[in-house]
Parts: C-alpha cells; sequence; structure tokens
C-alpha cells in the first residue's frame, strides 16, 4: 500500500511533479551498461593494493618496502612517508565537519596504526598478483600496543589513549591529560530537578547499540592518472566528486584546478562514500609509477577500513503527569567515532528530543575515540542511534501511564510555533500530520496474534540545504539537457529533469540530466545530507526559469511587442498584446530552432547555496511474530508515515522510505561488528554480518504526508534519512509488546531473543 | 604457466579467451570478455551481485572458475534484452522504479529470470525465498518483488 | 536589536553567557558583533556553527538579512548521510 496525503501548501495544477514517470538512467542500469566504479579502466593501467594493519593499535616502527620495489612487475610503493604532514584544520564543506590531517592520516597511517585494517602501504604492480606478492613481500615493525573499542571503557581514565594531542573539549575546565573523550556537548533547557520533581511517573532505561555498516553493495573503487606536467584525472564512484577533487588536493598539496574527478555512477553509499580512502593512494602510486592506477576494495576492506557508524551507549530518562504531558527529559549519548574525533553524537544530541516539546531537559553528547575504524556518515547520523534509546523509553513510559504511544507522542508533540529542542522555532512542520496518519492507517488497528507485537517510533531528521550548481541547456531542436554536479544515488536524474520539465511546461522525456566531472560544471556540494532534491533542485528550476525568461524576452522581439507582453504557458511563448491579432503560440521547437538569428545559444547556469531546507518527520509502526522455540524475530507488517514536504517523483521517495526501513531493521535485529579480543573484526563478510535478505521482509508499506516547504519551488523537503530513524526502537518496542521484556541492547538477535524467554519461562 | 584455452557460448555467441587456474567466471567476463554488467559486491558469492545462468542454471559467476565454463552457455545481464527490447523484467524493473542505486540491479534481473524460467507462477514467499541470494541495500525489496510478481503475470500472459 | 541564544559550545567564550542583544541586519554583521563582544566567539560560529534566524537554518550565509527584534540561535552546523 502506498499512499500520498496532499496538505497545506502543496501546488495544484502541477503536470510533471508528483508522476511517476520511467527514469532516464533506467535503461542503462538493467542492461547492464550504467558504469560503475570498477566498471572503468584505463590503458596501461596498473592494478593497485593496500598494505592493512593486522593490529588494533600498534606502534609502526618501521617498514621495509625494498624486497616488494625490487619485485619484477612492481611499479610503486608508497606509505605514510610519501604524504605531505598535514596541519590540523577542520574542513567544512557543510557535511560532517572532518579534520584534514585526521583524513589523511586515516588514508594511510604514519606512526601508528589505529585499528584493525588501517591501511600502512600500498603497491601498484602490473597485475593483481604480482600486487598481492609485493604486499607479502612487505616486512612492518610493530610495537602492538593495548587497545580499547568499548565506548565506556575507551571513556575510563585507565584506557589506554589513541591520541596524546586529545584533550576534551567542551568542559567547563581544559582537563590537563590527553583522553580519548574528544568532545562533550550539552544542549539544556529549563530546570531539570524542578521538571523531574513536577513528574507522577518516571521511566529510564540504559540502550546500547554496535557499531554498523552502510553496507552499499558497490565496494569502494577508483582509476587515477596522473600525467608528467603534474594534472592528474580521477574516475571513481563516491557521494561527491567536488569532494573527491578537494580531498585529494588537500591530502596531496595540488592546485584544485590540476584535478578532474569524473563521477562512476554510484552502488549505494548511505553517508559511506562522503570521504575518501582510495583516491588519494590511487593518485600517489600513479605519480610514482607514471602509470594510471585502478584500486578495488575487497568486501572484507570495505567492512574492515570504511565506515561505519558508531556503536553507542544511551541514557534515557523522562519524566510526565499522569495526564502524559512530559515535565522532564535526561540523555546522556556515548558514541564511538573510531580512530579519530568525529562521531554524530553532535546531530544525536541535536535530534534526540526534536520531535518533543518538554520544558526541562538536558542532554549531553560524548565523542569517544576508539581502536575501530573511523565512522563515516550514515543515514541521519546519529539520529537512529539517539531515536532507539528516547523512542524505547517514552514506550515504556506510555504503557506505565496506560496511555496509546501514538496518543502521548501527539500530546508532547512538535508543532509550528515551538522551539525545538535543538534551539530554532519550527514552521511549516508535518508531524501531528504524519502521527494522525498512522492512527489512521489500517495496519494499527489489526488484532494480533499470540507472540505477535506492535511497536511505533517516531524520528526526525534536519535536512540540508548547500551550495549547487545547475545548468539548462535548450538544443537547437526544442529538446533540454539539465547538467549537474551531484551523483545520482536513488533516482534524483528522474527528479531534476522532472523539475526542468514542470518549469519550462515540455513533457519530461524532453529533458535529459547527466552528471558532469568537475571540469564541466561549477561546484556543487556532495550528495548527503537530503539535500539534492531540495538545494541541487532549486538551481535546476531557477536556470529553468533563466530559460523561460529569455525565451520570453526573444519572443517579445519577434512579435515586436514588450517583454511583459509575453506569458510562458504549457512550454510556449503566448502574446498578450491585444493589438496583435491572435499570433499562434511560440513553442520551445520554435524558438529554439531560431536561437542563432535571435541572440544565439538558449542556456543558463545558476549557482547558489541553498537555506531553508524543511526539517522532516516520520512515525512508523512495526508488527513482529517471534517464534519461542528460536527467538527468531519475523517482521510480519510494517507501515511507514513520512512528511515529505511534496514527493517530486513518489515512486523513488517511497523507496527512500523503503530502503531506510529495511537497513533500521537490519540494524535492530541481526547487524553488528563483532572484535575478537585481538581487536579484529570477526565478520568482515555478508555471510557473518547479516544485512536483511528479500527473505527477512514483508512489503513496507508508506504513506507519503505533504506538508508544502515555502522555501523549495514545488514544496520538496529532505527525505533520504527520515527513515532510518524510527525503525530501532519500532522493533525493539513491537518485540516488547510481543515478549512482555523491554530488550535494550541492539541487535536483538535470535540468541538475546531465546536466553529472555527462557528466563521468563523458568 | 600457459593459460587454458576456453571456448564457451555467452549470450548466443561463441566466445575465447584464455583463462588464469585460478580466474573466476566473474573475472573472465569482466576483464577478458568486457562484459561488466555482472558486478562484483563480495567475491564470496554472499551478495549475488554477479548472478550468471550457465546452462540454464543460477550461479555466482563469483564463484566459478573461468575453466569450468568451457563447452557451456552461460547467459549474462548483457543478453536479457533481444533486439533492442527489453525483457518484461527489465521493463517492469522501470515501472515500478525497483532500482534506486542499479548496482545490484544486474544480479537481481538474472535471479528473477531464473525463478521465471523455473516457476513462471511464484508465490510472493517464493520470489522472496529464490531472490534472499541477492542483496540490494537500497530498495527495502517491496518494488523488486511486486516488480518481479507483475513481470511473472505478464509473462504468462504472451504464453497463453 | 537581535536576541541571540548561544548553546554549550559557546559558553567557553560568552563566560557561561548563553542569552544576550546585539545590533545586526546581516548574518556577517552578527558575526562581527560577536567577534567584537566575545574575541573569538565571531570566528568560532564562523567556522562551526549554523545560525538559525527566527527558526529558519542558515549556513554560511553571510549576507542572508536578519530583521529587527529576530531570534538568532546559534547551532551547530549540519551535516547528513
Amino acid at each position: 500500500m502506498s499512499d500520498v496525503l496532499d496538505g497545506p501548501g502543496v501546488q495544484p495544477d502541477l503536470k510533471v511533479v508528483g508522476t511517476r514517470p520511467i527514469r532516464p538512467d533506467g535503461a542503462d542500469k538493467v542492461t547492464g551498461r550504467a558504469a560503475f566504479g570498477a566498471d572503468f579502466n584505463m590503458p596501461g593501467q596498473l592494478v593497485g593494493k593496500i598494505l592493512r594493519s593486522p593490529h588494533a593499535h600498534a606502534k609502526i616502527v618501521s617498514i621495509d618496502t625494498r624486497k616488494a620495489r625490487a619485485l619484477p612487475g612492481v611499479k610503486a610503493v608508497v606509505t605514510g612517508a610519501d604524504f605531505p604532514n598535514l596541519a590540523s584544520e577542520m574542513h567544512e564543506g557543510g557535511e560532517a565537519a572532518s579534520n584534514l590531517r585526521d583524513l589523511a592520516m586515516n588514508v594511510i597511517a604514519r606512526d601508528k596504526a589505529l585499528y584493525d585494517g588501517h591501511a600502512v602501504a600500498a603497491v601498484a604492480a602490473t597485475s593483481s598478483a604480482i600486487a598481492d606478492e609485493a604486499l607479502r613481500l612487505i616486512t612492518v615493525t610493530y610495537e602492538v600496543l593495548p587497545h580499547v573499542i568499548d565506548v565506556e571503557a575507551a571513556m575510563s581514565p585507565d584506557a589506554p589513549v589513541l591520541h596524546a594531542h586529545l584533550f576534551t573539549e567542551g568542559l567547563e575546565v581544559r582537563p590537563t591529560s590527553a583522553s580519548n573523550v574528544a568532545r562533550r556537548n550539552q544542549i539544556t533547557r529549563g530546570d531539570l530537578a524542578e521538571g523531574f520533581a513536577a513528574a507522577d511517573v518516571i521511566v529510564e532505561g540504559r540502550y546500547t547499540t554496535q557499531a554498523v555498516h552502510q553496507g552499499y553493495i558497490e565496494p569502494h573503487a577508483c582509476v587515477a592518472a596522473w600525467v608528467e606536467d603534474g594534472q592528474c584525472d580521477v574516475w571513481s564512484s563516491s557521494q561527491g566528486q567536488f569532494m573527491v577533487r578537494t580531498y585529494c588536493a588537500k591530502i596531496l598539496g595540488l592546485e584544485i584546478s590540476d584535478i578532474r574527478v569524473t563521477p562512476a555512477e554510484i552502488g549505494g553509499g548511505f553517508g559511506g562514500k562522503t570521504t575518501v580512502y582510495l583516491e588519494p593512494l590511487a593518485l600517489a602510486l600513479s605519480r610514482q609509477s607514471g602509470h594510471p592506477v585502478k584500486m578495488v576494495m575487497t568486501r572484507e576492506e570495505v567492512f574492515r577500513a570504511t565506515g561505519p557508524t558508531s556503536g553507542a551507549v544511551i541514557l534515557v530518562k523522562l519524566g510526565a503527569k499522569v495526564d502524559g504531558t512530559m515535565t522532564a527529559a535526561e540523555v546522556e549519548l556515548k558514541y564511538q567515532a573510531g580512530a579519530f574525533p568525529g562521531s554524530p553524537v553532535g546531530a544525536g544530541s541535536m535530534t534526540a528530543l526534536a520531535c518533543y516539546d518538554i520544558p526541562n531537559f538536558l542532554i549531553t553528547g560524548w565523542d569517544v575515540v576508539t581502536n575501530s575504524p573511523k565512522v563515516a556518515a550514515y543515514r541521519a547520523p546519529g539520529a537512529p542511534i539517539a531515536a532507539f534509546g528516547v523512542e524505547s523509553a517514552v514506550d515504556d513510559l506510555a504503557r506505565k501511564l496506560g496511555m496509546d504511544p501514538l496518543a502521548l507522542r501527539e500530546r508532547n508533540g512538535v508543532r509550528n510555533g515551538v522551539k525545538a529542542a535543538y534551539g530554532p522555532t519550527f514552521q511549516n512542520i508535518g508531524y501531528l500530520e504524519t502521527l494522525a496518519a498512522i492512527k489512521d492507517c489500517p495496519q494499527y488497528s489489526l488484532p494480533l496474534g499470540p507472540n505477535q507485537g506492535r511497536g511505533v517510533a517516531a524520528g526526525f531528521w534536519f535536512n540540508v540545504g548547500g551550495e549547487s550548481t545547475a545548468a539548462v541547456h535548450v538544443n537547437e531542436d526544442g529538446s533540454v539537457v539539465v547538467v549537474t554536479g551531484n551523483p545520482d544515488i536513488g533516482g534524483s536524474r528522474a527528479a531534476m529533469a522532472m523539475m526542468a520539465a514542470e518549469t519550462l511546461g515540455v513533457p519530461m522525456q524532453r529533458v535529459r540530466p547527466r552528471i558532469a566531472d568537475t571540469a564541466s560544471i561549477g561546484f556543487s556540494m556532495l550528495t548527503g545530507g537530503s539535500r539534492t532534491t531540495f538545494a541541487t533542485g532549486m538551481a535546476v528550476v531557477q536556470a529553468a526559469e533563466k530559460v523561460v525568461a529569455d525565451l520570453k524576452r526573444r519572443a517579445a522581439l519577434l512579435w515586436e511587442v514588450p517583454a511583459d507582453k509575453v506569458e510562458w504557458r504549457n512550454g510556449a511563448a503566448v502574446c498578450l498584446d491585444p493589438a496583435k491579432a491572435d499570433p499562434k503560440p511560440m513553442t520551445l521547437e520554435i524558438l529554439a530552432g531560431q536561437s542563432a538569428r535571435t541572440g544565439g545559444p538558449i542556456s543558463a547556469q545558476v549557482s547558489l547555496n541553498a537555506q531553508g531546507a524543511g526539517p522532516g518527520f516520520g512515525v512508523h509502526v512495526c508488527d513482529v511474530e517471534i517464534d519461542p522455540e528460536t527467538g527468531h524475530v519475523t517482521v510480519l507488517r510494517y507501515t511507514a508515515a513520512q512528511d515529505v514536504g511534496k514527493a517530486i517523483h513518489p515512486s523513488y521517495v517511497e523507496g527512500q522510505v523503503q530502503g531506510g526501513v529495511a537497513q533500521g531493521v537490519g540494524w535492530a535485529l541481526n547487524e553488528e561488528y563483532i572484535f575478537d579480543s585481538d581487536g579484529r573484526m570477526e565478520n568482515a563478510g555478508f555471510l557473518d554480518y547479516r544485512v536483511p535478505v528479500a527473505s527477512d521482509l514483508p512489503m513496507i508499506d508508506t504513506i507519503l504526508v505533504e506538508v508544502a516547504n515555502p522555501r523549495h519551488p514545488f514544496g520538496a523537503k529532505g527525505v533520504g534519512e527520515v527513515p532510518i530513524v524510527p525503525p530501532l526502537a519500532a522493533v525493539a518496542n513491537a518485540i516488547r509488546s510481543a515478549i512482555g521484556v523491554r530488550m535494550a541492547d541492539l541487535p536483538l538477535s535470535p540468541p538475546k531473543i531465546r536466553a529472555v524467554m527462557d528466563a521468563r519461562a523458568s | 604457466m600457459s593459460k587454458p584455452h576456453i571456448s564457451a557460448i555467452v549470450n548466443g555467441d561463441p566466445v575465447e579467451f584464455l583463462a588464469d587456474p585460478g580466474m573466476t567466471l566473474l573475472d573472465a567476463l569482466r576483464d577478458e570478455l568486457s562484459l561488466t554488467g555482472s558486478k562484483e559486491g563480495c567475491g564470496s558469492g554472499d551478495c549475488g551481485a554477479c548472478s550468471v545462468i550457465v546452462d540454464g542454471r543460477l550461479v555466482c559467476s563469483c564463484l566459478m572458475l573461468a575453466a569450468e565454463a568451457e563447452g557451456r552457455r552461460v547467459d549474462t545481464i548483457e543478453g536479457l534484452a533481444q533486439g533492442g527490447r527489453l525483457h518484461p523484467l527489465q521493463q517492469k524493473f522501470l515501472e515500478h522504479a525497483a532500482l534506486q542505486c542499479g548496482f545490484c540491479t544486474p544480479g537481481l534481473l538474472m535471479a528473477a529470470k531464473a525463478l521465471l524460467d523455473a516457476n513462471p507462477d511464484p508465490t510472493e514467499t517464493e520470489a522472496r525465498y529464490w531472490l534472499a541470494g541477492n542483496l540490494c541495500r537500497c530498495t527495502g525489496y517491496d518494488k523488486v518483488i511486486r516488480a518481479v510478481m507483475d513481470a511473472a503475470a505478464e509473462l504468462r500472459q504472451v504464453k497463453v | 536589536m537581535v536576541h541571540v541564544i548561544a548553546p554549550s559550545d559557546c559558553h567557553q567564550f560568552t563566560g557561561g553567557l548563553t542569552e544576550f542583544d546585539v545590533e545586526a541586519d546581516t548574518v556577517r554583521r552578527l558575526i562581527s558583533e560577536l567577534e567584537a563582544r566575545f574575541p573569538g566567539l565571531g570566528d568560532y560560529v564562523d567556522r562551526r556553527m549554523a545560525i538559525a534566524i527566527d527558526g529558519e537554518i542558515h549556513q554560511d550565509a553571510w549576507f542572508s538579512p536578519i530583521r529587527a527584534n529576530s531570534e538568532i540561535y546559534l547551532i551547530p552546523k549540519i551535516g547528513g548521510g
């Protein structure tokens, strides 16, 4: 089932936006023609491979590469010594901030290996077998150090310290000794003690989550070619070709204009491809060897050395009156950052209570470095973890109050004019409408059988705007090309073409969207933060509007009327001057065909920094059945409602919601990084790191609630991230409902559930 | 060490290539025959992105040695559309928006083709279990299953 | 005057002050006023914070206008996946 509920502010009479055409890149992708990262090759290319640390924490005493270099067929060997040492410098791409020094040291270790899988050296050779042999011939002398991965263990004063220069930021008094706690952040309002004193009912919980990987099916891949004059080309799969260009320039000390990055099709990212791992190494190997170098990660490398998101500990305490009015909330979040500072705990803190209007609260977040891969963004980074704790506690509160969990959320839910827990005052949000949509959906009132349970949970994500460029070119036959700089992960080409077509008044099939390399379109921030349809879409619409203005101007010249006597309707200029006896409308084709004689090519480019992204809310209901014999959880039914502003292409919006739900269900039930006692990942493959498969899931029903965002030409809000926020708690709450016991430690895998059920039975 | 010479039929056409003894069928398809539609997502038979059909049987081409293709018929995603027309499965994937990034799509289509060849009228549960060897991280499988069921219905009509 | 609310990240510069008024009609003016009043804060806000003007979040936008009597909330910059 999929519903679209038009709400306030949605424009009527749209002809293209809101329909479901076939995506412009569809045929390429169902025929195997689409070229992803590993599908590109250059003549004379070498194979690049990486030697990775087998230790979770070790001093690198020495690296001897002589034997590897001497092996016939080996053309280059690089280590950390081949890269410039960068000063600590925050790079604010508008995405999660990165410290460039840390980024460079994550790409290749210098004096210390900080996790199992940390790159230590790289080789380029004429064949894969020779490259493998070369890796075996490199001798690295390590001094193994004690390691720490568990977040609370890493916070303890006697934990092994990863970085001698790391002193906790955000405390009242700067600490005198280094620790693994990179930062504390706090958000507070009102008087916590007073708030809890006013409460009739208090619930508390301690919740844990494990590190989970984005799990994109396409491993990282790139080809890099360094030319002797210092100019270079990179072909790679990422969420942003401009991001790759900037980071490569910084890490290698190059001029930005000397690098051209061409985006391959991207086989999933979910935030995990918002940084670089291979590209700087491939460039360095290419520089040393004088050949193009291709690098492709194995799945094991993807797990051991990229992503994941944080494992965490979440403490929640909530207080409410008997009528359900929440009076106080205290939330503490401890997030693994992996080897370098920068967990998403800041966003976790800001989103933790974003669905609730509570007068007194304190949210404290801890960003903690650990001997595990540096976390990367993962779909609404930080929010699902915080929501798992808060939404579980809200469920317990509803049970204790004897209230319907949706009614409790509605009573305390944020609405327009309410000041969000993270600061600003909400406008044009659709949270209450989304709660109502779930209350009214068929699933919510279906009867449950034995060993079955139902859980609901809510979620929030900010969504962002940011810098984007788009160009619209009208061809001489009246067909149109739209060019942007944002990789298409989930169907955004269709949305770009549709918004241009709507603005120009032509069928979507006359508009072909292309994604350009870094030299062929102006700068665009990467595809992430649910920003592309909003921000890049805004640039597309503005460029199309400029084209329309130009077309009207040219029509006015041809009709010899003032420009304000021409209107653009249904893809044609219409003359409004009554003195002209019924002139026929001038279509885009006609005007395009005469463009040489009316001023030259018809084309416009718009670069902007989009502000005013609308925040998104989701409410999910999940029904499960527990097998008492095995503890296995079957998800029986699932409905997800979300305020999407305006769905440009509803099918791909539904797809975003369904995909986010599936990832969240995997996070809740099965997925986790498992480390052995030496800190080595034990399940670095899809057999043992179990993502949901088709037989694990039911159909995922969606309800798209449309409360328009007035800052977007068609009312769109970001949609890609919200849907992964509620599922962790929706599943856990359904299990609570089925077995009568609160399970607070993810993943809720069969052995854990069976243990609880066995204990309950005896 | 000399490389064995392999002859096979790929998408109906005879092909020949030299294969290292350790070379997988997937590497032969991608690197020797430039058929890059089959993808490598794991190299261990867990993700199904490399699914092809060998003598009518669905296999992960990353788990089969190239040398084992000698004398066999291999069907890949590149052969699914015929005569410039998409196969009904391909068409239904597009109509149902059953792909997002598209990386798992070639493997899912080949697996779905093998399903419908073996069972023209699968239940939803049968389709879900048959396709359980093909990981998709984008779609949550909802639209994929709908597309496969719709294509099955259309193919049954064509046959009647 | 506009009313500024600063979260804990900024307290190292404000000496713990959470709310105060400044004169500003653009984000850029606001940043320079913050820097003048609390040395280091303007630079910190410019690099690390987003600015919510009456509820609408502005990132890296010096020339976004600020109306008189606006409420300004300083919040950490937001990224995403």
